[in-house]
């Protein structure tokens, strides 16, 4: 994996490119590892408190751990009346774990998100980003043996 | 029946959106040339004569917003509110993912009208897979010396529907926390890093390639004359067909949901529709044949918008909806101000009581109040749009929450 500290020294010189940088350790690592914060807040010669509070505000940046394959699902009013909780629900069933968490074995983190702008093909979920569409709970194993 | 009018979608399905030389093939950057030769005030007089107004929600007249940046400002930016977060909405990403280049060329446009060398492209983060696509026209277009010296860069937002915001995008493009600014003083005047700054949606954008072509004459006849030109709509929930119909801004809401959208699915009645995202109101059966215009819209207590189409059937449950609706805005609620950080708290609190059946005639009159209150007071949009769905639909749908009160 790429050093986080060359990572972020790589947006040293754009202007506001923090939240460029952040976006490029999350590309690497699937969340802001700790130091993160540290190393931009030197880098862009700003607090580690107002760093925090970048990283922080933004839905789609995380600072805890995550696994390694980040499964989101929007609960958006489309996708909401075209079935997102019982979606929900199956993800959680057959991963064993809540809407937040990741499981043991670090290898799959639940989360809820807003509109993904799928919304043609609801429900959707996304898998590090990338949109599946139209899903129904019977097609959850499928899904999740996509990640190996 | 109204028939679909393309001209910010002219070139779907039929350019690869890949190929810059298909672009220039169909007559790709021509307007840009024809703008170049034209004075700046000239430029702007034919945009503000064209009436294009603004297609991200608030329909601000394009030439009229560009005139506020001063001539002889020595620094301003273009930027492109590519944020999208209005639930229903993916327009914008169907416009870029088919014709990436009119963006393009229509930022151009702008940034010779404003004196501007540098334009931003704020993409939402849940996009990549567009940023990927914009940054390869990008390098398309600056390799074949189009853009001259112009330039854009795209930037990723963080996944805060609040960034959407124009002040606040500007904050995030800054490297800060998206929160809203105070007003004024306007973009136009003091906008990224405190230069004069044209903020403009992507199909705004997408617009003025051919206005510049064509004249603002032509498209000043298109659709309706206060909102003339067309809209880009995308369909969603319950219709037929969910598709994305670029159309006269004269269309009907029931020719876009029966002749586009092919009806209510399974053969169901009609319940509902919320026009404008997630901050729009619900508009019932018998306003259907109001015409999509911004006005028209307004008329009846609902708002445009984004151009999203959100169809209920009659199964679908209002009050279980909007309830939902009112988890968002608590969720994207910045705090920054008081009446829509605890507001919009209240509200969903209120909400799920009513959901839940547990609530009472006094805590819909509460509702109501906060609702009107949150109207006036919040410092931005979010806050003061986020009662639109509780209010319209106690106005059109009031039997619904009726029924889930506790009669004591
Ligand atoms: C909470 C909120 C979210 C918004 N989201 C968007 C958005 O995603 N895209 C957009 O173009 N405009 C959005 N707007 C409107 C912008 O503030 C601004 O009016 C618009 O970008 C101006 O461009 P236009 O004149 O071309 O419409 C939003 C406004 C608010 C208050
Ligand atoms: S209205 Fe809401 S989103 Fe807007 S500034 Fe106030 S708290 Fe933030
Ligand atoms: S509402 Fe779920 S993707 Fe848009």
């Amino acid at each position: 994996m790429v050093n986080i500290q060359n990572i972020i020294l790589s947006f040293r010189d754009k202007p506001g490119g923090i939240i460029e940088a952040f976006h490029a350790v999350q590309k690497e690592y699937n969340y802001l590892p700790e130091e993160t914060i540290a190393v931009a807040a030197g880098t862009f010669g700003i607090s580690e408190a107002q760093a925090f509070g970048v990283a922080t505000f933004y839905s789609y940046l995380s600072v805890a751990k995550r696994g390694k394959y980040v499964i989101r699902m929007c609960e958006s009013a489309p996708c909401h009346i075209a079935g997102a909780e019982a979606l929900i629900k199956a993800f959680e069933e057959a991963l064993e774990i809540k809407v937040g968490e990741t499981t043991a074995d670090g290898k799959f983190t639940l989360e809820l998100t807003e509109c993904v702008g799928q919304c043609q093909d609801t429900p959707v979920i996304t898998i590090n980003s990338v949109p599946y569409v139209n899903l129904d709970p019977a097609q959850v194993p499928a899904v999740l043996a996509l990640c190996q | 029946m109204t028939e679909e009018k393309r001209i910010v979608l002219r070139n779907a399905d039929l350019i690869n959106p890949k190929k810059i030389e298909d672009y220039m093939q169909a007559g790709g950057y021509q307007g840009l040339e024809k703008a170049r030769l034209m004075s700046r005030s000239d430029l702007i007089a034919e945009i503000k004569k064209s009436n294009l107004r603004g297609r991200g929600g608030a329909a601000f007249n394009c030439g009229l917003k560009w005139s506020f940046v001063p001539t002889d400002a020595p620094v301003s930016y273009v930027v492109c509110n590519f944020d999208e977060g209005e639930p229903g909405t993916y327009k914008d990403r169907i416009i870029v993912q088919k014709d990436p280049q009119s963006l393009l060329e229509g930022m151009a446009i702008c940034g010779h009208a404003v004196n501007s060398k540098q334009g931003y492209i704020y993409c939402r983060g849940e996009y990549p897979y567009v940023v990927e696509l914009l940054n390869l026209a990008i390098d398309q277009a600056r390799g074949k010396g189009l853009l001259g010296d112009f330039d854009i860069e795209v930037r990723m937002g963080g996944g805060a529907y609040v960034c959407g915001e124009e002040t606040a995008l500007i904050e995030s493009i800054e490297g800060h926390r998206g929160e809203p600014r105070f007003k004024p003083p306007f973009p136009g005047v003091a906008g990224l890093w405190a230069q004069p700054t044209v903020v403009n949606n992507v199909e705004t954008f997408a617009n003025l390639p051919s206005i510049v072509l064509n004249g603002p004459e032509w498209f000043a006849a298109i659709g309706a004359p206060n909102y003339p030109g067309t809209k880009v709509l995308t369909l969603t929930g319950d219709v037929a067909n969910r598709v994305s119909i670029e159309v006269p801004t004269t269309a009907t809401l029931r020719e876009i949901i029966y002749d586009f959208g092919g009806g209510i699915k399974e053969g169901k009645k009609f319940k509902a529709v919320q026009v404008g995202g997630t901050s729009g109101g619900f508009i019932p059966e018998s306003l259907l044949d109001t015409p999509i215009d911004f006005d028209s819209m307004r008329g009846i207590g609902a708002t445009l918008g984004t151009g999203a189409v959100f169809v209920m059937d009659e199964t679908r449950d209002i009050v279980d909806i909007t309830t939902r609706i009112a988890k968002f805005f608590e969720h994207e609620s910045c705090g920054k101000c008081n009446p829509c950080r605890e507001g919009t708290f209240r509200a969903y609190e209120i909400m799920k009581k009513i959901n839940n059946g547990k609530a009472v005639a006094q805590d819909i009159e509460n509702l109501t109040i906060l609702s009107q209150v949150m109207e006036k007071a919040c410092l931005c949009g979010l806050g003061q749009a986020a009662p639109a769905p509780i209010l319209t639909t106690l106005k059109h749908f009031y039997p619904e929450y009726q029924a889930r009160l506790q009669i004591h």
